[in-house]
């Protein structure tokens, strides 16, 4: 081999095994509504144990991002691994966290069927549910401070309320790659507080937590790592070095005044 | 007459019909329910529908075969294999263009139902399509049911029911969340399908007793129906199976009772009699109690209202409020309070003040979202809570100690 080749043999090592040990590694993803691509050939490489936030402007596909590296929707191109595996083999790793406002709230079930919905991999189709799942889920409601709501109607909760239960949810499938969709919109404070509270558990036990964030005022408080996005990828890294005011105006354009940006509590860049 | 048909001592027939339609109206109720909660009812319609021209033409080619062209079991084949090309067309319309579903279901539907009612006319004039009797599947007709066609109607229904019930967790999931389902590795296109499938076999097996155009109400009215009566989903599908049940059976017993009488007709009214009862009388989500729980809640504010306005020594103007709060004994008919009315009063207007304070504060911030103008703040705060939050309002003052 020529030196030439080497080095690019090498390169493409080094690339497989950053692949390899991420949770979550996107390459070449397009995602269009019709003739208009929402996500344009993204690449994306998830830290492993880290807490990433994606964020940019509204209509940037973040949400699109999330639910395409899920599988949720078809993209038109690219690939998804999770730990250098494809997508499919390691389903039972991921947890997903959709955003509240896509549901029928009036849809027939209590707080505690629907984390019991946690459980379908472990219980499969027709598997009776005992005790010892039922003990399971209250304890996913407890953690996310549901635990007195566990026989209630589904329609009585509050916004925040029912986005603690579908976090509840994602708890019980017990993953080690968590990816919420928008998980503090409307929200109320006792509510962000809990789900951080636990983001935060997930990250100390080791777990990777990816979510789309709107907040560019928590960033640094809640995430250690930041993927910008606007249909293109933006940059993504660690907040101290990529939570800029270089790479938020590259993201957001006119969109984000010079004096928002000041007011940010920025990465060194 | 009745009571006879009830407990199937009115011969031979009327019993296998009663049977047969208690179990059609169990698998059409717990089948339907599924659909319902995927708010795809109206595909049902476009099933029955799409049934038709396969009934006519599997009747054409059983006669030129030389067999007898109303085999039950030969008109349950065409009319399954017509639904499903009716089905795929709904799903490609829906999919390669950009109507949406309930254009797609009202044009198959009528194409599909006009293509059979020709195919039947057409039939109508063979030979040997004089006594076909073909039209009896459109609004059902049990009166000639042999005793083999009752067994293809309760094997189907049975199989049918079993189905359901393996693949009830899958559905439940689709309908209440079919990203979060794809999220964890459900084909949802796939439980659909099946779901669609499912609702098909149940057509197939009703077109006997109450006919392709009723089988949507069997399918729909008593998840509907079930869904007054509990907020759990496992439940509206056992509620619906005993609803259509009962209505299948009770249905079929009064048709026999009287010489006249269509027994599908009859079972569809008797499940909608069951559906008027729920919708009335349900104790959560009944009309009735919407409206109590309405005139309980209005009565609340206005007596709220009205308090405050007295310990503000406001006038109380509108003529509801006096007169709520003289019933309460709280006010006297000219708005004036009496001595109950003005205790009442000042404790409403300190709860306000409580409140406020409530709102200030960070630590109460979970009970501050409760806050509805109405509740007594004792039900949300202890007395120790109450008594910090009144060190911010203040006792009275210059009094000497």
């Amino acid at each position: 081999m020529t030196h030439l080749e080497l080095a690019a043999d090498h390169g493409h090592r080094v690339a497989q095994e950053r692949l390899e040990a991420s949770p979550l590694a996107i390459r070449g993803l397009t995602v269009s509504y019709g003739e208009k691509p929402a996500v344009f050939s993204v690449d994306a490489t998830i830290e492993d144990g880290s807490m990433t936030a994606i964020i940019g402007p509204n209509g940037a596909g973040k949400s699109t991002l999330l639910k395409a590296a899920l599988g949720v929707i078809k993209p038109l191109s690219g690939t998804v691994t999770v730990h250098g595996k494809p997508l499919e083999s390691a389903r039972g790793r991921i947890a997903y966290v959709p955003q509240r406002a896509s549901i029928d709230w009036d849809f027939p079930a209590r707080v505690i069927d629907v984390v019991l919905m946690g459980l379908y991999r472990e219980l499969g189709m027709i598997a009776r549910v005992t005790g010892a799942h039922r003990r399971k889920a209250l304890d996913c409601l407890e953690r996310v401070g549901m635990g007195d709501f566990a026989h209630r109607q589904i329609g009585q909760l509050s916004g925040g309320q029912q986005q603690r239960v579908f976090l509840a949810r994602a708890l019980a499938q017990d993953a080690d790659l968590y990816l919420l969709d928008e998980p503090f919109a409307g929200v109320d404070a006792a509510t962000e507080k809990a789900i951080i509270d636990v983001l935060k558990a997930l990250k100390a036990q080791g777990r990777t937590v990816v979510a789309v964030h709107h907040d560019l005022a928590t960033i640094t408080d809640y995430f250690d790592h930041v993927f910008l996005i606007n249909v293109r990828k933006v940059a993504e890294g660690p907040v101290a070095t990529t939570f800029t005011a270089e790479t938020l105006q590259k993201a957001y354009g006119g969109r984000l005044a010079t004096t928002q940006i000041d007011d940010l509590e920025l990465g060194a860049g | 007459m009745l009571f006879d048909a009830l407990t199937l001592q009115l011969g031979y027939n009327a019993t296998l019909v009663a049977l047969g339609s208690a179990l059609l109206g169990i698998s059409a109720g717990v089948t339907g329910t599924f659909l319902f909660l995927r708010k795809r009812a109206l595909v049902a319609d476009a099933i029955s529908h799409a049934t038709l021209p396969g009934v006519g033409l599997a009747f054409i080619v059983m006669v030129s075969l030389g067999g007898d062209g109303r085999n039950l079991a030969g008109l349950m084949l065409g009319s399954a294999v017509s639904a499903w090309a009716g089905l795929l067309a709904v799903q490609a319309i829906t999919r390669r263009t950009r109507l949406a579903e309930d254009a797609a279901i009202g044009a198959v539907l009528s194409v599909f139902f006009g293509a059979g009612v020709v195919l039947l006319t057409v039939i109508q004039n063979m030979s040997s399509g004089r006594q076909a009797g073909l039209d009896g599947l459109l609004l059902g007709s049990t009166a000639g049911m042999l005793f083999q066609d009752a067994m293809i109607i309760a094997g189907g229904g049975a199989i049918t029911l079993a189905l359901v019930l393996l693949l009830r967790r899958a559905m439940t999931l689709v309908a209440f969340d079919a990203e979060y389902a794809r999220s964890i590795g459900i084909n949802t296109d796939r439980i659909d399908m099946l779901t669609m499938l499912l609702v098909m076999a149940v057509t197939v097996v009703g077109l006997k007793i109450v006919g392709l155009i009723l089988i949507v109400a069997l399918l729909i009215i008593p998840p509907v129906t079930a869904r007054f009566w509990t907020e759990r989903s496992e439940l509206v599908a056992a509620y619906a199976g005993a609803i259509g049940g009962v209505s299948g059976y009770i249905g079929a017993a009064i048709s026999a009772s009287a010489p006249s009488l269509p027994t599908g007709p009859i079972i569809v009214l008797t499940c909608f009699a069951l559906f008027i009862v729920s919708l009335f009388f349900a104790p959560e989500r009944g009309v009735l109690a919407a409206y109590l729980r309405h005139r309980r809640f209005q009565r609340r504010v206005h007596i709220r209202q009205g308090l405050l306005a007295l310990a503000q020594e406001q006038p109380v103007y509108e003529p509801l409020t006096i007169r709520l709060l003289a019933s309460e004994g709280l006010a006297r008919r000219d708005g004036v309070p009496t001595e109950a009315g003005r205790a009442r009063a000042a404790k409403a207007l300190r709860d306000e003040h409580r409140w406020h304070v409530v709102h200030s504060l960070p630590d109460y911030e979970a009970v501050s979202s409760l806050y509805d103008g109405l509740r007594d703040i004792e039900t949300v705060l202890t007395a120790d809570q109450i008594a910090e939050i009144d060190t911010h309002i203040g006792g009275p003052k210059g009094v000497p100690a």
